[in-house]
């Protein structure tokens, strides 16, 4: 079981480096992340593995949703069949 | 990995723009709930319900935190009620709703419909009990919705019920004044009513239906404005493709929490209606969609044209996207639930003629229409009637959901709150059709009838 993180909020110092320690101390395993720069706004998409967490992804939302907050970020993080029904035929 | 692009776009659809699962609604069969003593049958109604329909909301819940998608509704649809009347003819139906509301509360859902009748070619047992008590039963519940039936394109339209319908609307607003007429607001009546409609209020659990199945109602009225702002100077054509591409994206994710829903609750999938459902949020408006197009507001010359354009597209789309598709499939214009329409309305651009013709091209009828207080019954009976006549003749689901605003006058509002918004008192004729609407009797079946 997969789920797709995206980050979206001013660039800033670690960034990177808070949203995968989260994931890390989830439990959940980085498998791709593709992230870029537009003007001053930092956008990254992570996938993780999510099927060795500890918690569910309800939890995980949840924390990244008050680390968000904090840092002031604007971060999903949905389940990965959603965009493949979405976008796949 | 899946595109960036394609990630952005769906998590900008839920964040910005209102994209949501309208309803997961599970329909229940209350066939093997008929019972003579009506003690026993509401017992039986109240025991099937709370065991089939248990952990309807909590699975809601779960899908919605596990995926990142909000279910904004969980309802429930039942059996038409007057089936269930006919077998105690002596009793009050009501005792029918009190039970309903009793057993909508213990399983925690915010709508059950049901509390309906199909009268289209003519009274049976227990119809006349059931409709006259439906202004009670929707005064003395909450979470109950009723519909009637009163044509259809095969067997012509039921003008005795046509008149019954016009005074029950005014007697529901009545009853509930004090609550700015919320009764009427409850109440729907069809022509050619789907029995799979997972939509409230006109949802019910029709005959030919599985004992219990799950049908689900998406939307993204926002999706779909937004992505057309993308394409400003685009032909219609192009505009129809944008459409279906959004439509079919919105659709595909309903059909995913279907079956999720389906297999978790381990009852069959129904359908998937294929909606453009409004809420009054700023940015979940069709009435948007249509200015968006190019309308100055809705209402002008060209929303016929351009809601006719984007309820077919919405099902070319969607019909890819979901094996099974049925209910009310397209898009809904409900005045009071409709930000960009309340705002039409208000300023005069969009009257009741308007209104009238536009539901010939979209998927329902007259909805969350608010008339004033002192409109006769007659003339409510006359618009029922009329709007059943443009479903009999299109072979299409027509409706009429309209609050006679008890003591207002055109200019004042009526304020129902959550989703069915609020709307002004709308100007309608006040000639009277009175002695057509006593005639009585049953308008034929059309020619269109006959297609075997």
């Amino acid at each position: 079981m997969r789920a797709i993180i995206t980050v979206v909020g001013k660039d800033t110092i670690g960034i990177l480096s808070k949203v995968s320690t989260m994931c890390a101390e989830q439990g959940a395993n980085i498998i791709d992340v593709t992230q870029t720069v537009m003007q001053d706004m930092f956008v990254m998409v992570m996938m993780v593995d999510i099927s060795t967490m500890t918690a569910d992804i309800g939890t995980l939302r949840d924390k990244m949703d008050i680390m968000a907050a904090n840092a002031n970020l604007k971060i999903h993080v949905m389940h990965e069949d959603i965009f493949n029904s979405m976008h796949k035929i | 990995m899946l595109n960036i692009k394609d990630i952005m776009e769906t998590v900008e659809m839920i964040d910005k723009e209102n994209l949501d699962v309208r309803t997961i609604t599970m329909g229940i069969s209350l066939l093997d709930c008929i019972d003579p003593d009506i003690d026993r049958a509401c017992q039986k109604v109240y025991d099937k319900i709370t065991t089939k329909a248990k952990d309807l909301v909590k699975v809601g819940c779960d899908i919605e935190r596990e995926y990142g998608i909000p279910i904004v509704n969980k309802r429930i649809s039942v059996t038409p009620i007057a089936m269930l009347a006919a077998a105690c003819p002596n009793e009050d139906p009501v005792k029918f709703a009190l039970t309903l509301e009793k057993a909508a509360c213990a399983v925690g859902v915010n709508f059950l419909g049901g509390y309906s009748a199909l009268v289209q070619k003519g009274f049976s047992a227990g119809d006349i009990a059931l409709i006259k008590s439906i202004p009670q039963a929707l005064a003395q519940t909450d979470h109950i919705c009723s519909s009637v039936n009163i044509g259809s394109t095969k067997a012509g339209i039921n003008l005795d019920a046509c008149r019954m319908m016009g005074e029950i609307v005014k007697e529901a607003a009545e009853l509930t004044k004090d609550r700015d007429c919320i009764g009427a607001a409850k109440l729907v009546v069809f022509c050619n009513a789907p029995e799979d409609n997972p939509f409230m209020a006109g949802a019910f659990h029709g005959v030919g239906e599985a004992d219990c199945v799950i049908n689900v109602g998406v939307s993204g009225p926002g999706v779909v404005a937004s992505a057309l702002h993308k394409a400003p100077d685009a032909d219609i054509a192009q505009l129809a493709d944008i459409i279906k591409k959004t439509a079919f994206k919105v659709t595909r994710m309903g059909q995913m929490v279907g079956t999720i829903a389906s297999e978790r609750l381990g009852v069959p999938f129904g359908i998937v209606d294929l909606s453009l459902a409004p809420t009054p949020a700023v940015g979940d408006s069709v009435a948007y969609i249509l200015e968006e197009m190019g309308l100055e507001q809705c209402g002008c010359c060209g929303t016929t044209a351009t809601l006719a354009m984007l309820n077919d597209a919405v099902k070319k789309g969607g019909v890819m996207a979901s094996s099974r598709v049925g209910g009310l499939s397209g898009a809904f214009i409900p005045v009071s639930e409709d930000a960009g329409m309340i705002a039409a309305a208000r300023s005069g651009a969009l009257s009741l003629n308007k209104l009238e013709a536009m539901t010939a091209v979209c998927s329902v009828g007259l909805d969350m229409i608010v008339v004033p207080g002192d409109t006769t019954a007659e003339v409510i009976s006359a618009m029922i009637a009329d709007e059943a006549a443009i479903g009999m003749i299109n072979t299409k689901t027509t409706a009429v959901r309209v609050i006679p605003a008890i003591g207002l006058q055109v200019g004042d509002e009526l304020n129902f709150g959550g989703l069915l918004g609020s709307g002004p008192v709308m100007p309608i004729s006040t000639l009277s059709p009175a002695k057509f609407i006593h005639r009585g009797g049953q308008i034929p079946a059309p020619i269109q009838a006959l297609k075997n």
